[in-house]
């Protein structure tokens, strides 16, 4: 088990290195001159040579890599094209925050609305309910983030007029509500199903009978007896919703105009500032490598069937 | 419960796992439904020069913002355009691009590289395994949207010179490229969940007696991977076909929608949703909005289903 995490965790610096490598190319032979997109298109190609030769643009392609790869190791990410020259480790650092405070609501509804559909469709199995809840939340897990938003303003905003369209105020104003709600939904239905089967895993065992037999509360049974032990395997796997909070984040932070790194990423794509394109890639990878070795190792505790070697 | 089974054996016996999957498919009214769905759909697409009531790009300044009537059954948009036949022809345009990267992601590439991991082993396995790794390091949209903005213009200036060189004109002007690119970068991404399903089928078949005997017997690598070993492994292939479908014609509507998939004037889903996206065209008219959303939102869901389906029709082991 020791040897297994050992190993992912020393393999993961190199599929980093071939991220890397995958994106420095692409940003190489992309479109786009970088020292044209800073000074603008009319200018002395004096100037040009010169700024050329300063960033080490001149340089042969493996030499630039390996510069670049040395100085991120260092923490230096270089700095932005569209940004006027602010180095990128602190630009994504102001924004990462903004990401990070919309992903941890949109998290936090999705597990508060999934896991209660789930206890309910476990408690009544076989009912309608239970193939109601379970289907209404596949519903929203295989549509996109930016087909729910439509309903999801028309509903909130302008139909009912709850809650404001876009914007950002940080985590404590109405504003974020809509945005983490569309970014959670998709996550409603894992929490759900993971919610419904670890309880129906928890609702036989002998304890429970057992409390019963007490004749303790059903709500007194429900919450210390079945609700706590369902909700253990639930926690390992909030690793598992990062990639899906990643991905639908570059999505709604542009569509609701949220300046964190989803739309930083979006605008970069565009203003071809591969600086910043290739950090975030890096930190996405990052995150997501991290967090797929968390899910993996969190199985094994969870499933003692489950062996790697 | 008994009576069921031999009866449903009794019926099965000496078809074809073709027809018997196709029977058990049939009895499945959801999966059915999703099946209809798409087909008319992609025939939709298909025969859209033929369908469509107008063109995709024919503006009529006088009818801008029609409300739903018997001359447009949809509507038209801002710039007068009618709403269904712009669906219609979008059709097409998801239809060609889903298409195309599945045949040539999944079906091709996938498959391809997946047996010969899994049959091949050693080294072979390692690298292509470790490559598949690398892609899935990325959120799979993410990395979509990173080449395919980057490989465009490159794309693009080829193209050009091999119109000039060659003296031909138009195929860069009609927007080819977009196609090209758009599903070029989805196959490039798409083959690695197919490969990695396809090594695991084989990596357990090629243990099995039928293949012992078949090596034998002298017959060649190829010979028992392509003709022994991949048609035990179709259905799970199958399964995983219509929700790669699905995810290929999402992917398609986010590229457009950001502006860097299918580019106007051409046709797409994105395009309609991006274009009546804006909160005044929401308050005013929700329905431009509502109608192309709705339709992927069921392309999407329809594949699901019908992947759901299959997977219960084709892996009876399972039921």
């Amino acid at each position: 088990m020791l040897s297994y995490i050992v190993r992912r965790l020393l393999w993961a610096p190199v599929v980093l290195l071939a991220v890397s490598l995958v994106t420095f190319t692409l940003g190489q032979y992309g479109p786009g001159d970088p020292v044209e997109v800073l000074l603008g298109r009319h200018t002395n190609p004096d100037v040009v040579a010169r700024i050329r030769h300063e960033r080490g643009l001149d340089r042969p392609f493996w030499r630039q890599y390996v510069d670049y790869i040395g100085k991120a190791l260092h923490g230096d990410l270089g700095e932005s094209f569209q940004y006027r020259g602010e180095p990128v480790g602190s630009l994504i650092a102001r924004k990462i925050g903004v990401s990070a405070q919309l992903d941890l609501v949109a998290l936090f509804l999705s597990l508060a609305i999934g896991i209660p559909m789930g206890l309910m469709a476990a408690l009544k199995q076989g009912t309608w309910l239970d193939t109601a809840l379970v289907s209404f939340s596949l519903i929203f897990y295989s549509l996109p983030v930016f087909l729910t938003a439509p309903f999801v303003i028309l509903a909130l905003s302008l139909a009912l007029k709850l809650l404001p369209a876009a914007g950002w105020g940080g985590i404590f104003d109405t504003h974020i509500i809509m945005p983490a709600l569309v970014l959670g939904l998709p996550g409603v239905a894992v929490w759900t199903r993971q919610m419904r089967a670890s309880t129906l895993d928890v609702v036989g065992q002998d304890y429970v009978r057992t409390a019963r037999a007490k004749g303790l509360l059903q709500r007194t049974i429900l919450s210390r007896h079945i609700g706590r032990n369902a909700l253990l395997p639930i926690f390992t796997l909030v690793g598992l919703s990062l990639g899906g909070l990643v991905e639908g984040a570059f999505i709604t932070e542009t569509l609701f105009g949220i300046p964190g790194i989803g739309r930083l990423g979006v605008e970069s794509i565009f203003a071809r500032d591969y600086p910043v394109i290739m950090a975030l890639t890096l930190i996405v990878a990052v995150a997501f490598i991290l967090a797929n070795i968390f899910v993996d190792v969190g199985y094994t505790f969870l499933d003692p069937r489950i062996r790697y070697r | 419960m008994v009576a069921e089974a031999t009866l449903l054996e009794r019926e099965e016996r000496g078809q074809s796992l073709w027809l018997q999957s196709w029977r058990r498919l049939r009895r499945k009214r959801v999966a059915m439904l999703s099946l209809a769905f798409l087909v008319i759909v992609y025939l939709g697409g298909a025969f859209a020069p033929w369908l469509a009531p107008h063109g995709y790009n024919e503006q009529n300044l006088e009818v801008v913002f029609h409300s739903p009537s018997w001359r447009y059954p949809l509507g038209t948009d801002r710039l007068g355009r009618d709403m269904l036949s712009r669906l219609i022809w979008g059709a097409r345009t998801a239809a060609i691009v889903s298409i195309a990267a599945v045949a040539t992601g999944s079906l091709f590439l996938g498959i391809f590289l997946g047996s010969v991991a899994g049959y091949m082993g050693r080294w072979v396995d390692t690298i292509i395994m470790r490559v598949g790794d690398i892609f899935l390091a990325f959120p799979s949209l993410l990395l979509v949207i990173i080449i395919a903005a980057t490989v465009k213009p490159r794309v693009t200036e080829f193209l050009t010179r091999v119109e000039t060189r060659a003296g031909i004109s138009g195929l860069v002007e009609s927007g080819a490229v977009d196609y090209l690119v758009v599903f070029g970068t989805l196959a490039l991404v798409g083959w690695v969940g197919m490969a990695r399903l396809v090594r695991g089928q084989i990596l357990s078949i090629k243990e099995r007696p039928f293949v012992e005997a078949a090596q034998a017997l002298g017959a060649s690598s190829w010979r028992i991977l392509f003709v022994h070993i991949l048609p035990s492994a179709i259905s799970p292939v199958i399964v995983t076909i219509s929700m790669a479908m699905g995810s290929a014609v999402t992917s398609e509507v986010v590229l457009s929608w950001l502006g860097i998939g299918i580019q106007p004037p051409n046709p797409s889903w994105g395009r309609m949703i991006f274009e009546n996206g804006g909160v005044v065209t929401l308050r005013i008219h929700p329905h431009l909005l509502i109608e192309p959303v709705m339709v992927v939102a069921l392309v999407i869901f329809a594949f699901n289903l019908l992947g759901d389906g299959l997977n219960d029709a084709l892996n009876p082991r399972v039921r």
